[in-house]
This record gives structure tokens, C-alpha cells and sequence, in this order.
């Protein structure tokens, strides 16, 4: 099991934003997190990623608990994140975005840097040729030196997918990889994912769009309230009453 | 373009002792070149990963007074000194940056004031070391290397100039390095750094490390030059005075902090007789910069050559 998330709580203050959730991300999945707004399902990535300290429960990634390292060191593992607005470095260029995404791989120094040596060279190299490599796979390699801020907002989503893969990471978490894109557009982030997942990528997403986790997921866990409501397939999920109740019904009203 | 406009500008460095007809002259540029130093210092902390850090100044007393006890009351050589000068610096500056980067934004600019303040009241009050409000004289010029002395204003110019090129380098090989661009990205965006698995702490200690290291360059090249030294050149009307030569030259960029010194010590001695009204010229001039060039001097000059290379 890659990831395994178990009785994880999370309390702010006076409110749970997440109660008790336990589900297992094998590797190779695609794994995706529904619910109404404010069920908990960014909470839960925040916590997932060491954004948030969980209050109670553990989290095991490849077998070694995660739950009380810092986000940097969780990113080490092997597990990237996008954020729900997205998040680039936005002043700087979109080939600068990817390769911030490698940058953990390479452990150029200050000394390295003054003194050019060897390892600055060769890993300036890598991590050019691995930023690269992102672009292409996320389809935005000609935009490599245009200012990330000023490409559009489709290309900003992929460029954050591009970072994220940059990283070489063994989970990634998408946190609403379409949110605010058009209908087409939303196809073609559907087969980036599903190309993602074909490379080998064990995924969990975050999405509103039913259509997208209805034709990508492997699984999909449901909250509600911060609480886990169901889990299973996405026939099982749609045939699922207390789900049709909390979310799908609600959402046919919308 | 720009590398011609560099290798102009060092050409014309070199030629200034023949150039200017009293020392006078020699000396405020060489004065201004010492602040350059300390103000691509405060660049790399503040234009590169974000933070601005109001005790700069107290760094450059650490160098400075390093370089001037050590030569006159323990019999170093400048050379040494000004290397353990650096190192002092360095190392007060990880011992401040580890706990005031744990801080953000207005705290860490006001915890990192409060530090710089109470360095420059050690350094009045201290009167058995510091020589107090007088300071420190007769800090004796470096030793001779083989035919090169160091003993008049000419080769100190050079040596001061050494130290300013020496400081563009770093900054440049920096600024441009997986390093650098690891600086500029923290101050951009901390989260999205944090979730690529940047140690954001480590990163931002570094910055104010190498910040400190030119500070402490800065000062220990200001004991030598000067030969003499006193509390106020360590106080936080000077690391403001450096900060608005860093914004009018442009913040971020390599230029900038010699652009903007330069052009501010030179108008500044040309309104020497206005003493402190010259602010009633800099406060205007500031806004109107900061309004339509939000990246100085610098960053202005950038735009106007792109728009004319886009022409």
C-alpha cells in the first residue's frame, strides 16, 4: 500500500474539518476525494502534504509514518501537490517553474554556485533537461520562456502538473486540477491525468466535476462534514444512497 | 548591450584616479563604492528571497570593528583581519537569522531592527573596546604585497574597487545559479516551495548569510579605507539610507544597489549645502520612481531597452 491514512482528524479550533477518515491509496490508482463544498477535502490534501499538522490518526507512506514531518520533508518522500488556486512562481519564467520542481534532486550549493564546480554544472544540466522533460509531458515545453504569471490560465494548470511531475514523485495530489477551465478543456486535462496515471503515477484528486472523477477514478472516497460517507467504485459511489443524499442530489439542484 | 554598457562602466572605474582632479573626489566615489558593497548585501536578502532585515547596518559595524580592534588593538594585518572581519560577521548573522527567520514579514523586519539597534549601542557604550562615540583611529593601512603598498588613496580606490567587482561576481554567479533562482522563488511563492520539498528555513538562512558576508565586506573595507571609525555608521538611519539607494537603483536586479548608490551620493554631495532638506528632493523622487518604475533605476533602463529592441 502506498499511502494509508488512518483515523486522521483534523480540529480547528472549535471546528472539525476533518473526523476520523481511514482509506488506503494502493500504488497506481487513481484515487479521488468528492463531497459538497467545506466536506474537508482540502483539508485532508493539506494534511496529506504536511501543510496542516493532523491533530489525531497517522499517515504511512511506503511503509514509514508521515504524519508529523515537515511539508518539505513529506515532499522528499515522494509525494507532490498542486494547490486549488493555482500556484506558480509567477514572476518567474515557466522553465524556472518546472525546475523548482526538481530543484530538491540537486544539492548545488552556495560554494558550488560561487565556484562553478563540476556538481553545479551537471546538475544545472539535469534539472534543465529534467524541467524539460516536465513541459513536454504536461504539453507546454514552447512556453518554456515566457513569465509564468502572464501564460494563460489552461497553461497555469498545466504548468503546476508540470512541477509537480518535475519532482519525480511516487503519489501526486491534485487539489481541483480543473477548477475554473471550460468543458473542452477539461477533456484535455482528463487524458493529461489519465496519461499521468498510464506513466506510472499513483494519483489522488481533489474535483467537483463529476463527469472527470466519474471517468477517471479507480475509487473514489466521499465526505461529508469531514466525515468518510462511503468508498468504492464509481458505479458503487453513484448507486450509493447516502451519497446521492449528501452530494449528487444536492448537486442536481445547483 | 548590457555587457558593453558593464565593460564601459569598469573601464571608466578604472581611468577615475586619473580622471578626477583632487582626492577629494577619489574619495567619495570610493566611499560610495564601500556602500555598493553593503548594499548588494542587503539586495540578496531583500531583493532576492524577500525579507528585509533593518539591522543590516549593524553587520557592517561587525566588520568594520572587527577589521579595526584586530588591526590596532591585537597587531593583525588588514588581510586576516578583514577575513575574520567577514567570518564574524557571518557567524552573527546565522545566530541572529536562525531566530529571526522564524518570524515573518513586518516581525522579522522589526525583531531584526531591534537587534541592529542594540549592536550599535554596544558599540557606543562599549567604551573600553569600542572607544565609544569617538571610535576607533589610526587603523594602519595594509601590508605591502611584494611592489604593491597600499598606503595612499589611489591604491586604496583600486582595492576598494577589487572588493565592489568581487561583489558584483558573487552576486551575479548567485543571482543566476540553481541557488539564487531558489531565493527568488521562496520569496515568490513559500508554499509552492515547501510542497516541491525546498528546506524554505535552510534556504532563507543562507540568503541572510551571504547578506551578512557583504555587509561585514563592506565595513571591514570601510575600517581600512577610512582609517578611522565611529558608532553611526552602524545605526538603522543607515541601513534605511542604503535601502533607498537599493529601491531607486532597482531592488532584484544586478545594477541596481551601484546604480543607486552612485546617483544618490552624487546628488546628495551636490546638495551638501542643504544638509537635511536634500529629503524634501529624495521623498518626491522616491514616489515618483516607485510609481512608474517600481523596479528603479535598473529596472526602468531594462523595460526602455526591451521596447526598444522590440521595435
Amino acid at each position: 500500500m502506498l499511502l494509508q491514512v488512518r483515523n486522521v482528524t483534523k480540529r480547528f479550533g472549535g471546528l472539525t474539518a476533518v473526523d476520523d477518515v481511514s482509506f488506503d491509496v494502493p500504488a497506481g490508482h487513481i484515487k479521488a476525494i468528492i463531497g459538497p463544498n467545506g466536506a474537508g477535502k482540502s483539508t485532508l490534501f493539506h494534511l496529506i502534504s504536511g501543510y496542516h499538522p493532523a491533530t489525531r490518526g497517522t499517515l504511512t507512506f511506503e511503509g514509514a509514518e508521515i504524519t508529523h514531518l515537515p511539508m518539505h520533508e513529506i515532499a522528499r518522500r515522494g509525494i507532490a501537490r498542486t494547490f486549488q488556486t493555482t500556484s506558480l512562481f509567477s514572476h518567474q519564467t515557466v522553465l524556472d517553474n518546472a525546475t523548482m520542481g526538481y530543484r530538491m534532486h540537486a544539492a548545488t550549493n552556495v560554494f558550488d554556485a560561487l565556484l562553478r564546480t563540476p556538481r553545479a554544472r551537471r546538475e544545472e544540466t539535469e534539472s534543465r533537461e529534467a524541467a524539460y522533460e516536465a513541459l513536454r509531458f504536461a504539453g507546454i515545453a514552447p512556453l518554456a520562456n515566457r513569465i509564468a504569471g502572464s501564460i494563460p490560465q489552461e497553461a497555469q494548470k498545466r504548468l503546476a502538473i508540470a512541477i509537480a511531475v518535475a519532482a519525480k514523485p511516487k503519489l501526486v495530489l491534485l487539489d481541483e486540477p480543473v477548477a475554473g477551465v471550460t468543458s473542452e478543456e477539461t477533456v484535455e486535462h482528463a487524458e493529461l491525468i489519465r496519461h499521468m496515471a498510464n506513466e506510472g503515477y499513483t494519483i489522488c484528486l481533489v474535483e467537483h466535476k463529476m463527469t472527470l472523477v466519474m471517468g477517471l477514478a479507480d475509487s473514489i472516497v466521499v465526505l461529508h462534514h469531514g466525515k468518510k460517507i462511503a468508498e468504492g467504485t464509481p458505479a458503487e459511489i453513484s448507486a450509493d444512497p447516502a451519497v446521492i443524499e449528501a452530494y449528487l442530489g444536492a448537486a442536481t439542484h445547483a | 548591450m548590457r555587457r558593453v554598457l558593464w565593460i564601459i562602466a569598469a573601464a571608466v572605474a578604472v581611468a577615475i584616479p586619473f580622471l578626477v582632479p583632487k582626492t577629494f573626489y577619489l574619495q567619495i566615489v570610493a566611499g560610495a563604492y564601500i556602500t555598493a558593497i553593503a548594499v548588494y548585501g542587503l539586495n540578496v536578502i531583500l531583493g532576492y528571497t524577500g525579507l528585509l532585515n533593518l539591522g543590516h547596518a549593524a553587520f557592517f559595524g561587525i566588520g568594520a570593528y572587527a577589521v579595526a580592534l584586530l588591526e590596532t588593538k591585537a597587531g593583525w594585518p588588514f588581510w586576516p583581519a578583514l577575513l575574520a572581519g567577514c567570518a564574524a560577521s557571518v557567524v552573527l548573522g546565522a545566530m541572529v537569522g536562525s531566530v529571526s527567520l522564524r518570524t515573518r514579514g513586518n516581525y522579522f523586519a522589526i525583531f531584526t531592527a531591534a537587534v541592529g539597534v542594540m549592536i550599535a549601542i554596544v558599540f557606543t557604550n562599549w567604551q573600553e573596546l569600542t572607544g565609544g562615540n569617538i571610535g576607533i583611529v589610526n587603523i594602519p593601512p595594509p601590508p605591502s604585497i611584494g611592489p604593491l603598498a597600499f598606503d595612499g588613496d589611489v591604491p586604496k580606490y583600486y582595492l576598494v574597487l577589487g572588493a565592489l567587482a568581487l561583489t558584483i561576481l558573487i552576486c551575479r554567479l548567485v543571482r543566476h545559479s540553481l541557488v539564487g533562482r531558489t531565493f527568488v522563488a521562496i520569496a515568490d511563492n513559500e508554499d509552492l516551495a515547501r510542497a516541491a520539498g525546498i528546506d524554505v528555513a535552510r534556504v532563507r538562512l543562507t540568503a541572510f548569510m551571504l547578506s551578512t558576508f557583504l555587509a561585514g565586506l563592506a565595513g571591514g573595507m570601510f575600517a581600512m579605507y577610512n582609517g578611522n571609525l565611529g558608532p553611526d555608521q552602524t545605526g538603522l538611519d543607515i541601513t534605511f539610507e542604503q535601502l533607498l539607494y537599493l529601491v531607486i537603483g532597482g531592488i532584484g536586479t544586478i545594477a541596481g544597489p551601484l546604480v543607486g548608490t552612485l546617483v544618490l551620493v552624487g546628488i546628495s554631495h551636490e546638495l551638501q549645502g542643504m544638509q537635511q532638506y536634500r529629503f524634501l528632493i529624495f521623498g518626491p523622487l522616491l514616489v515618483l520612481l516607485v510609481r512608474f518604475f517600481p523596479l528603479g533605476i535598473a529596472g526602468g533602463f531594462s523595460r526602455l531597452t526591451a521596447r526598444w529592441a522590440a521595435r
